[in-house]
């Protein structure tokens, strides 16, 4: 591990591997010991690190807004109330926007997404270095601190809202009128023969748009997150080139971390209000 | 970056989450909010109204002075009128009363004039024997002349 981590190409690896649990290859259960043992593991092992991050800040957003729930007030409101009701606010006014059905999951559910994925993309602002470097004080080798940067956790998410999209059509839709939704357009005609023949057009672009939502959703999130935590390491890989380069590798820090406070905030909406739109698709009768 | 079971606990998280979410965190948050935008339009609607009012009241106002100042000025006529009334009864009383102490003056000096006519009248007689007596050099009985002096004193 040691030697692994003197060359660049050692770095980067290192920090791109996730704290794995799962089976290893002598039968045992425990931590994977590098990458490729991580990889021979399959499905039925748990990146360790995403998870508990996830949770971890999940919880802290759930915590800290019900902290606020618990004593609000329609009166004077207090410096976190504020905060809180400033992003209620701002959330409900995203849904009112772009959600013109009556569910009342809709609300929860963008705060949950807003809130959930800014603070995961956030620990991408936390020098890249800095938790690995503790963790590994305690033995704790791999660490991956943004859980976005995770295709699991992105997927995961995206995989909950394509159910959801998929439960409120059939609910709102019928069986019937979802399906008949997906094969009987764009495409359609008066004949009911060469309306046949259109079905299975229509259900190949129908459901490849379907597909899509989810895989764009959770790919878009993905790909800049690991992009901006890509350049977070290589930047960090300049400081042991020397003062020059260590300096301005200091510059290109500073510059890309007030960069990415956009990037996160704005991949957090993005997820948010591509959800809203989905959900809003999902309720609404197309005749 | 392998795909594996992280991905069916980030899901069950994600469900996890909003539930909780939903239950025990936006609930009340949005219920405040609504309140509270409920207060403040009830808040502007009062103000509007106060405003509202306010208008009324100085329109009432300014109606109230008008009017009194009318009755102040119709008063102010009544009073001069009648303190003018006041001051020609006045002017009749005291010429009445002035001819009366005029009259009475003049009765009295009657009086005075025919008393001391009376009494000029008794010395002119006294005068009149003692300027005869002396006339006469004799002394005139006054009984015995006593028609004579009448006659006399009838005279004057």
């Amino acid at each position: 591990m040691a030697s692994e981590e003197l060359t660049s190409t050692g770095y980067i690896q290192h920090h791109l591997t996730n704290l794995t649990y799962g089976q290893l290859p002598d039968g045992q259960w425990g931590f994977a010991h590098s990458a490729a043992e991580a990889k021979a593991m399959g499905f039925w092992a748990i990146n360790v690190d995403s998870m508990a991050w996830s949770i971890v800040l999940g919880l802290f957003f759930f915590l800290l807004f019900r902290s606020v729930a618990k004593k609000v007030t329609a009166g004077v409101p207090g410096g976190m109330q504020n905060f809180v009701e400033w992003i209620i606010e701002f959330i409900d006014t995203s849904v009112r926007g772009s959600f013109s059905g009556n569910n009342p999951l809709i609300g929860p559910l963008a705060l949950t997404v807003f809130m959930w994925i800014w603070l995961m993309n956030f620990m991408d602002l936390i020098a890249v270095d800095l938790l690995p470097q503790i963790f590994a004080l305690f033995g704790v080798h791999f660490m991956k601190v943004v859980p976005t940067t995770d295709p699991n956790i992105t997927f995961g998410m995206s995989i909950a809202v394509f159910w959801l999209i998929l439960y409120y059509s059939v609910k709102n839709k019928g069986v019937g009128g979802f399906v008949g939704e997906l094969s009987l357009m764009p495409f359609q005609a008066r004949n009911k023969v060469v309306q046949g023949l259109f079905i299975p057009v229509n259900l190949l672009l129908e459901g490849v748009s379907l597909i899509a939502k989810p895989v764009s959703l959770a790919l878009r999130l993905f790909g800049n997150m690991y992009a901006g935590e890509m350049i977070f390491i290589l930047i960090a890989i300049m400081y042991s080139a020397g003062w020059a380069l260590g300096a301005f590798a200091g510059v290109l820090q500073l510059g890309w971390a007030i960069f990415h406070i956009l990037i996160i905030t704005l991949q957090a909406f993005i997820f948010m209000t591509l959800t809203i739109v989905y959900m809003d698709m999902a309720h609404q009768e197309h005749h | 970056m392998n795909i594996n079971a992280t991905l069916i606990g980030q899901f069950i998280a994600f469900f996890v989450f909003v539930w909780f979410v939903m239950k025990y965190v936006w609930p009340p948050l949005i219920h405040v909010l609504n309140e509270r935008k409920k207060t403040i339009a009830d808040g502007l609607a009062a103000a509007e109204r106060g405003k509202n009012q306010q208008v009324l009241a100085e329109q009432h106002a300014a109606e109230v002075i008008h009017e009194a100042k009318g009755r102040a000025a119709e008063i102010l006529a009544r009073a001069e009128k009648r303190a003018s009334e006041i001051v020609e009864e006045a002017k009749d009383a005291a010429r009445t009363e002035g001819d009366r102490i005029k009259a009475a003056a003049n009765a009295e000096i009657q009086q005075e004039v025919s008393r001391a006519r009376e009494q000029l009248r008794g010395q002119v007689v006294s005068l009149a024997v003692v300027g005869a007596g002396k006339v006469l050099k004799r002394e005139l009985d006054a009984k015995t002349h006593d028609d004579l002096l009448q006659d006399l004193v009838a005279q004057l």
